[in-house]
């Protein structure tokens, strides 16, 4: 059965994605849409926290400062939010905890778990204040029926935002529980300690358990003033490694994912997709497969699917039955037209424009003047669960969709629109997902499963391919950047002017204290789809930056190093630099023939880090391979030091295919390498022998997000080693997918 | 006609030779009645003996332990055993695993007991978001059933197949070493042929 219906509105579908996603800002002020005996008939009774924080931690830092860039997002009542605070400032509930009768403790959270250790370091800090044992807590994310509103997992912000609202509402339900026991047990309240799920009076040799305190009630609490939490240095359940909480259905294969989730009657979705990028449908002749048994063929304007019982395997036979004819546009640019494209002005675009003292009069009191342009490729986040969503609508027209995505609420938002409907009428639960690193903001699976799962009137599983994780979701943005810079005989920067076109304004700004500067970010029409990625654009503004300081550095005949504590007043950015030298040794050796030395440094979200490498530079191919790499990291005071490191690590291993081989390919509005067996990704022989992550634990700082900042700073280390290991100045990213070229001038 | 997206290079494959007879839409003759063994029990599947085990494993029998990460056997997120050794099952038919035992991830846990490789993982919080983890493990225990005392440069070596997005390289490899060094992957191995 075909069906034809009037053109679906898909927002967000064709749309094309902002520069910079995390800096969406949403609707100015919200309602708390759920009455509270809505929540305790979902909770059990017991006692009920709700955290309210100002609507500025809970949302990206960069959004909260720059509300002219308002994007997406859109009015409407969003549930969960609490309506303006006495003092006019936003306010929105960030977090709730639940102590049910038999105490069971149970934290929400709008936040994801997409493999950066949330739901264990949130849960880790309810722990800790609520005095309960870490296996105790359960933390629901990620599902909009009962969870606050969250913008998304973006931005590195789950710990410097959320951690410290899961906190506040644990320290309020120890509080409350304290009352309740003082009142119960008709002891002096001072005399009462809580600790491991219960209250005890020592002297009576009375204890309550948690549950058992709150046993028949419906208790309340809302807290929105400062709370006292416990300091860093008092930690004793966040501070130490926990091991990932669910970890066990990890390695016994019982953890749902999305693309594991199956319901009673589900079929498997495909989506026929274009010919090219813009292409339109000419004709479709959908009959063959129509007559498939089971199999429902959906077309709604150039939206065109089926649903197959059995297997995805059914849905193959029945998506290949389909015979469609496409007209592809003819004027689609290729990778190798790109930067001149990107450097070609726009129009309406948000860019950044910085400056402070004289670039001219920094560059005429300049011993030596650079003028350099450097390139960045797109790259795909390639998670290795590719977009999967499970779509089921309810007899009452509710639909529920499951799915990995780091914006449930966003997603929310974007069904609610494709299919006119309220977003109440909407639950996107997200299961603990096999990845994103940003680029799972958006929802095309789950609108894709929920248009078929409508037609067919049957739930609807859709597991993208690899192939279409490639094309049809959107890619780290490539980017121009040209900097001009001028240095003193003595080292010092004397000028810096710095555009990126396109990558984004992240790390814009130079670390260093240079007297003359101007930075600007100019928006471009991209021509593949764009949007965030881990570290952003925050990656290629370091690379430049740190690639230059280096060339500053040989020129003037000085260590990078040197030059660069030089020209840094920073103290945190001074010690990761020192710690990463330091653990590396850097200044005793020289390398060997064929090798190279490079460090660099940077911060990003609050995050500072620094990489010492060495590479070797084979004679004849010019293959280059990582050999050692020394990351020293700083993030305040740290969460859980395993968890840390292993971000840590990660980071730098990812780094490594965009720094050395990563990039996509695309002509005629196709993507040339949309596979694994053609798009390079680190692999355990791309991990260096040698690796050593030098942790700096600030417990006098607040904590930082890590997942991140560590990448930014190992790009620019490579190319320097590089440099030094084979004087050739390579100023492209990805620096060597085929080996340093024989033709590069030495 | 545009070359149709959304099936994998591989998928396309396996599907081109069925769709003729598809076209018809005589799907179902093409689906045979076959019997698999999976992690020590008989099942009876009526499929497409063309089809992946993967799809088999995960839509047919409720499987999911093992992963679709690429389609095209360049991940190893969807590896299983087949009698004993690693096989990625996105790209093996159905029609090819006949009398051959599958073991899949689902199937390593032995009276409560999880196998060391499983031990080893958890151990050294090998994993980030743990989609690959499954095929991590699949693959290690494979190694270990053929050596029980891999070295580093053999462990290298044969999980250079197998992709971890996350970066989580070297706790997997610590997790590798840690097994290896009980010895206790290899009395698993032995008890598993017994």
């Amino acid at each position: 059965m075909s069906e034809k219906q009037t053109p679906l509105r898909i927002d967000g579908y064709e749309e094309e994605i902002e520069a910079e996603r995390y800096e969406l800002r949403e609707g100015p002020a919200y309602r708390f849409g759920v009455a509270r005996r809505d929540l305790f008939r979902a909770l059990g009774a017991g006692l009920l926290v709700v955290a309210v924080a100002p609507a500025s931690d809970t949302r990206p830092a960069e959004a909260a400062a720059a509300p002219q860039q308002e994007s997406g997002g859109g009015g409407g009542q969003r549930r969960g939010g609490a309506g303006r605070g006495a003092g006019g400032a936003p306010q929105e509930i960030a977090a709730w905890l639940h102590i049910g009768e038999d105490g069971t403790v149970t934290a929400y959270s709008g936040k994801v778990e997409v493999g950066q250790n949330a739901r264990t370091s949130l849960a880790q800090a309810v722990a800790e204040e609520l005095n309960v044992p870490l296996a105790s807590v359960r933390m629901v994310l990620g599902d909009t029926d009962l969870t606050p509103y969250d913008a998304g997992t973006f931005g590195s912000r789950t710990t410097p935002a959320m951690a410290p609202q899961m906190r506040r509402a644990a320290v309020a339900a120890r509080e409350t529980l304290l009352d309740l026991a003082a009142e119960q047990m008709k002891v002096a309240r001072g005399d009462l300690v809580a600790a491991e799920g219960k209250v005890v009076h020592a002297a009576s040799q009375q204890a309550r358990g948690y549950g058992e305190l709150t046993r028949g009630q419906k208790l309340t609490k809302q807290i929105e003033g400062e709370v006292a939490l416990t300091p860093p240095d008092r930690w004793t359940v966040a501070g130490k490694s926990a091991p990932k909480v669910n970890a066990r259905d990890i390695v016994t294969g019982k953890h749902q994912y999305t693309s594991d989730i199956r319901r009673p009657g589900m079929l498997h979705g495909k989506v026929l997709r274009p010919a090219a990028y813009g292409a339109t449908l000419v004709s479709l002749d959908a009959s063959a497969a129509e007559k498939m048994p089971g199999v429902v063929v959906v077309r709604d304007g150039d939206f065109v699917g089926v649903a197959a019982p059995g297997s995805s395997h059914d849905a193959n036979l029945a998506l290949f039955a389909l015979k469609a004819e496409w007209k592809a546009p003819t004027d689609a640019p290729a990778a190798k037209d790109l930067f001149p494209l990107l450097k070609q002005p726009t129009e309406g675009g948000r860019g950044q424009n910085d400056a402070r003292g004289s670039v001219a009069d920094g560059l005429a009191s300049a011993a030596h003047k650079f003028e350099r342009t450097y390139t960045v490729a797109y790259i795909a986040h390639a998670p290795l669960e590719p977009r999967a969503a499970v779509a089921e609508w309810g007899a009452d027209g509710r639909l529920t969709v499951w799915t990995g995505t780091q914006r449930p609420f966003g997603v929310r938002g974007e069904l609610a629109q494709a299919f006119s409907l309220p977003e109440e009428k909407v639950r996107v639960i997200v299961p603990d997902t096999g990845s994103g690193y940003g680029g799972k903001h958006t929802g095309e699976a789950a609108i894709e499963a929920a248009r078929l799962a409508k037609a067919a009137g049957k739930p609807v599983k859709l597991v993208w391919t690899r192939e279409e994780e490639f094309t049809w979701a959107y890619f780290r943005p490539a980017g121009v950047i040209e900097v001009t810079s001028g240095v003193a005989a003595d080292g010092t920067i004397t000028a810096w002017e710095f555009h990126n076109y396109n990558s984004g304004g992240s790390g814009l700004r130079p670390v260093y204290d240079i007297a003359n500067q101007r930075c600007a970010f100019h928006p471009a029409r991209s021509p593949l789809r764009q949007g965030s990625y881990r570290a952003l654009a925050s990656t290629a503004n370091h690379f430049a930056r740190e690639m230059q300081v280096d060339e500053m550095a040989r020129a003037v005949k000085m260590d990078p190093l040197a030059l660069r504590l030089k020209n840094l007043k920073d103290e945190r950015m001074r010690a990761v630099l020192q710690a990463a030298a330091d653990g590396f040794g850097w200044g005793k050796a020289k390398p060997a023939e064929g090798r190279g030395f490079g460090i660099a440094g940077g911060f990003e979200k609050g995050g500072y880090v620094a990489n010492c490498v060495e590479v070797s530079v084979e004679p004849g191919s010019g293959n280059v391979r990582l050999r050692r790499v020394v990351t020293a990291f700083e993030c305040g005071a740290i969460v859980n030091p395993e968890h840390l490191e292993n971000q840590v690590e990660g980071a730098v291993i990812q780094a490594i295919g965009g720094a050395l081989f990563e990039a996509i390919d695309f002509a005629d509005g196709r993507i040339g390498n949309p596979y694994f067996s053609m798009y390079r990704l680190p692999r355990f022989s791309d991990v260096p022998p040698d690796m050593k992550t030098v942790l700096v634990d600030r417990k006098d700082l607040p904590s930082a997000g890590a997942g991140e900042a560590p990448m930014v700073a190992l790009a620019p280390a490579i190319g320097a080693a590089i440099f030094d290991a084979c004087g050739v100045r390579l100023r492209a990213l990805p620096l060597a997918p085929k080996g340093v070229p024989k033709d590069a001038k030495a | 006609m545009g070359r149709q997206w959304g099936c994998d290079n591989q998928a396309r494959g396996f599907t081109a030779g069925r769709v003729r007879a598809a076209e018809g839409g005589n799907v179902n003759e093409q689906s045979q009645k076959m019997e698999i063994t999976v992690n020590g029990e008989k099942h009876q599947v009526t499929a497409d003996p063309e089809q992946s085990l993967l799809t088999v494993l995960r839509d047919h029998l409720g499987l999911t332990g093992a992963k679709y990460g690429c389609g095209e056997a360049q991940c190893g997120a969807c590896t299983v055993l087949l009698d004993g050794k690693a096989a990625r099952s996105c790209v093996t038919p159905l029609s090819s695993v006949k009398a051959r035992a599958v073991t899949t991830v689902e199937g390593l846990e032995k009276d409560g007991k999880l196998h060391p490789v499983q031990e080893a993982f958890l151990a050294e919080d090998a994993m980030q978001c743990g989609y690959c983890i499954t095929g991590m493990i699949m693959t290690g225990v494979s190694l270990m059933n053929r050596n029980p005392k891999p070295t580093e440069s053999e462990i290298r070596r044969t999980f250079e197949g197998n992709v971890c997005r996350c970066g989580s390289h070297p706790r997997i490899l610590a997790a590798l070493r840690r097994a290896a060094a009980s010895g206790e992957a290899g009395e698993a191995a032995k008890e598993g042929a017994e």
